[in-house]
């Protein structure tokens, strides 16, 4: 795989700048003649996608796009070009969060526990995820803090890491209710339990602050408090929750606390979506929605319906769709946008659900989740219509790079699994293995 | 297999109570359109009818040339299938909820308890039973699941009726195995704890029951050992009565598989076989099918190195093979045939021979093609309705039909 050659041929290629005209062409690249599903605006039979470096310079109808000088043409007639997929919920590179120490973490962070390296990124790639949320489990009432990345080869978190504005890594913080993180001290062994402790950890950040703020006197302040200082970013809606939560009662608990507490939030799987879908439109949260071949597995997932997309659209809720990686596979993230049709959401609420929608839901809603000029230029190239099981992923593309190709080898590894397939990445110690780079 | 001849009874009696009790008699037939009706067995039909009397198929053609029974209840669709056959599962064993006492695939007090009966713990009323019949499944072969080294039975039934009784069509199908790392235990001291002594317990056992069959046979009569239970089914695994259903994923624990079978001359079924790819002209060569595992079945553990495309790749090497939704311990807590069977025909199986590989290739490794698997006159009236593709991921299920019965409307 050439991604490992690009970092060395990147030195070569900037070296060989200082001696050479700049060749900035190469940067240009223009698909031409594709379906075009821009999600921001109608679909373009024949249109023209340009791109330069890492942003979306223009999209249209062919005949009104200009094919910049230089460009390298992609001739994609024929094929479909949507959005890079941004996955509200993944647990890619066996991420982990908090330990049984104490149900509320929020001082871990997912950053510091992911493998960069695992398959589970590659194969990502191949389902078209160009963004994703990758978040700690469910079986505490806070994890930890969730991580925003950009599935852009990297050997390190930092690489893939999607930044504010302000420099600082993004990323929510996860919580949940119901059953999972319900068990012995010192979790929580009832639901009303459950709340109390969440409402307790909030009061005590508020608190924090209260005293932060009183003191005249820097030698007065509070000690500094990894947890509450996280804290104070949920509260201050910098960061915001990602709430595992299931039953229908569940679900209301979850928004009686933001209430309370002022929390910005997203409701993640939600199986009793279609019984409170009034309730969750009417609240203005928006929610992640996972959708399941089957119901049960679980008590609180006995009522889940593949018909919740549908119904949470009917009810004017924003709606995304995640994965859970590896609950279900990233590979099949498209499937999953066409199971919620096939249960009654509209072709547009699902597509934008794998895209535009989860972008909003993590504050990037200015930078991914549509083809649109400006836009960072993650794309998704596929042999036929994005709902249909006979269609494949074909390229994806992430700030300008292809970062998976269906032609090469081991990419259509990743893409369908075989011997190797479950190896880590394997890393690239010799800049030169007979694989040519870009 | 025995069992199909008292199935056979039960179906056509429970038939004749459905006919009788529901509808005035000589009202029993049913007319099925559809702008296509794959039969299986033949060519894709255009605009094609089946005709199902008295639970069974009387006609299947172009509707041009099929004469149609007045008064008959009439269905149509865009896609008309035979009802799907599921080669593996454990719906029913296995209910919605996954708590402890709806979980009844797999005993394990001992390693080896092939005398645990399917019949003895399926739950026809399990909401998953509906669901899947919801989605076109008509016949499913269900019981023990993996994680044991023999877990126990499986039966092959019909999604009809509301007690294991009323449509079984083999009660002992096969003794489910297992091995490689499912069959070890992890902790706790007990046996088996390798791979090498789970293989060597489990030829100790069969030499037992080859032993206690010997004796049976040859003993005098006042000398002859006492029934037992286990035993006795392991000398009908001895006798091939019984196929031992391995299931088993890389690819040296498949070569012990064939060894296991070669050294006792079983029937076998691979199961799973996540790596039968790298050792496909070994099975090829033993003639041994395979029931390969969901295709949608997550690449972890001893899945490591699974592909969506093992079902093209037995078809390739021209090994015999039909497709099942296998058990899961969670999420989804059972998977849905046409869904899995959709993975594989788009990863390079394809169409036609997918469908027959929820259908007829099934039916044919399970041995109730004389009964089920294909649209043909005289073949029970199994059948799924569907208002596309049945692979397509937009397409809906709209109707099922069980020996002549609509047993489902519900579009899904």
């Amino acid at each position: 795989m050439p991604r490992r050659l690009a970092a060395p041929f990147a030195l070569l290629a900037a070296l060989a700048l200082l001696t050479a005209a700049p060749p900035a062409a190469a940067e240009i690249h223009a698909f031409v003649g594709a379906r075009l599903l821009p999600i921001a605006g109608p679909e373009i039979a024949d249109g023209v996608l340009v791109i330069d470096g890492a942003r979306i310079v223009a999209v249209g109808p062919r005949g009104e796009v200009t094919v910049p000088e230089g460009a390298e043409v992609h001739d994609v007639a024929g094929k479909v070009i949507l959005p890079g997929l941004v996955d509200t919920h993944s647990h890619l590179g066996d991420v982990e969060g908090g330990d049984r120490s104490d149900p509320i973490q929020p001082e871990v962070r997912a950053l510091d526990a992911i493998d960069v390296r695992s398959s589970d990124f590659q194969r990502a790639q191949a389902g078209g995820v160009t963004t994703a949320n990758v978040m700690p489990g469910s079986g505490h009432l806070m994890s930890g803090q969730t991580i925003y990345l950009k599935l852009r080869d990297g050997d390190t978190i930092e690489e893939l890491a999607i930044r504010r504005p302000d420099g600082s890594i993004a990323g929510g913080m996860k919580m949940a209710n119901g059953t999972n993180s319900r068990k012995d001290p010192p979790f929580p062994g009832t639901r009303a339990k459950s709340a109390a402790l969440v409402r307790e950890a909030f009061v005590e950040a508020q608190e924090y602050r209260r005293k932060l703020e009183a003191a005249d006197d820097p030698a007065k302040r509070p000690d500094r408090d990894l947890g509450k200082d996280a804290l104070l970013e949920v509260l201050d809606g910098t960061r915001t929750v990602h709430h595992h939560t299931h039953r229908h009662d569940d679900v209301m608990t979850v928004l009686r606390l933001r209430d309370e507490l002022g929390f910005r939030v997203v409701l993640h799987h939600v199986s009793d979506a279609a019984k409170v879908a009034d309730e969750i439109a009417a609240a203005g949260v928006p929610v992640s929605l996972i959708l399941i071949d089957s119901p049960g597995g679980k008590l609180e997932a006995r009522d889940l319906l593949l018909e919740n997309a549908a119904a949470l659209e009917r009810a004017g809720a924003t709606v995304a769709l995640h994965t859970d990686d590896w609950i279900t596979d990233s590979r099949l993230f498209l499937r999953m946008a066409a199971l919620a049709v096939r249960a009654g959401m509209s072709r547009q609420g699902a597509l934008e659900a794998v895209t535009i929608r989860g972008a909003e839901i993590l504050d990037l809603g200015d930078r991914v989740g549509s083809l649109e000029p400006g836009k960072d230029a993650d794309l998704v190239v596929l042999s036929g219509d994005p709902l249909s099981v006979y269609t494949e992923v074909l390229e994806t593309w992430v700030e300008g790079e292809k970062v998976f190709d269906r032609t090469r080898e081991p990419d259509r590894l990743w893409a369908e699994g075989g011997w190797g397939a479950g190896d880590p990445r394997h890393g690239h110690v010799a800049c030169f293995d007979g694989e040519a780079g870009r | 297999m025995t069992g199909g001849r008292i199935g056979a009874c039960l179906a056509l009696f429970a038939a004749g109570l459905v006919a009788s009790a529901a509808t005035p008699a000589g009202a029993a037939s049913l007319v099925v359109r559809g702008e296509t009706v794959y039969p299986v067995s033949g060519p894709p039909i255009a605009d094609g009818v089946v005709v199902v009397e008295d639970g069974r198929i009387t006609a299947v053609g172009p509707a041009s040339e099929v004469a149609v029974p007045a008064g008959a209840e009439e269905l149509s669709a865009a896609v008309v299938t035979p009802g799907l056959v599921d080669a593996h599962t454990t719906v029913g064993l296995t209910g919605l909820l996954n708590q402890a006492h709806d979980q009844d695939q797999l005993e394990r007090s001992e390693p080896i308890q092939p005398e645990l009966r399917a019949i003895d713990a399926y739950n026809a009323r399990d909401p998953l039973v509906d669901w899947v019949r919801d989605l076109g499944v008509t016949t499913v072969h269900t019981g023990h699941g993996p994680g044991e080294l023999v877990s126990g039975q499986t039966m092959v039934v019909k999604l009809r009726g509301d007690e294991v009784g009323d449509n079984v069509l083999v009660p002992a199908a096969m003794v489910a195995a297992s091995l490689g790392r499912s069959a070890v235990r992890e902790e706790g001291s007990k046996p088996p704890g390798t791979r090498a002594k789970a293989i060597a317990l489990l030829r100790s056992q069969l030499l037992a029951a080859r032993e206690y069959h010997r004796k049976l046979e040859t003993a005098e009569a006042d000398k002859r050992p006492g029934r037992d239970l286990r035993l006795e089914t392991l000398a009908r695994v001895l006798d091939g009565e019984l196929p031992l259903l391995v299931t088993v994923h890389r690819h040296h624990d498949i070569l012990s598989a064939l060894r296991l079978r070669e050294e006792f001359d079983l029937r076998m079924v691979l199961d799973g076989a996540t790596e039968a790819y790298v050792v496909a002209d070994e099975i090829r060569a033993a003639g041994v099918p395979v029931i390969p595992h969901p295709p949608m079945a997550r690449a972890v553990g001893e899945l490591e190195n699974a592909t969506m495309e093992l079902a093209a790749k037995l078809a390739e090497a021209g090994i015999p093979f039909a497709l099942q939704t296998g058990f899961e311990s969670y999420v989804p807590k059972v998977r849905v045939l046409p869904f899995e069977a959709a993975i594989a025909a788009a990863h390079g199986l394809g169409f036609e021979r997918a469908l027959a590989a929820v259908t007829l290739d099934a039916a044919r490794l399970l041995g109730v093609d004389d009964r089920i698997g294909s649209l043909e006159p005289g073949k029970d009236a199994d059948l799924a309705l569907w208002d596309g593709d049945p692979f397509e991921y937009t397409t809906h299920e709209i109707a099922t039909v069980i020996d002549g019965e609509v047993v489902s409307r519900t579009v899904r």
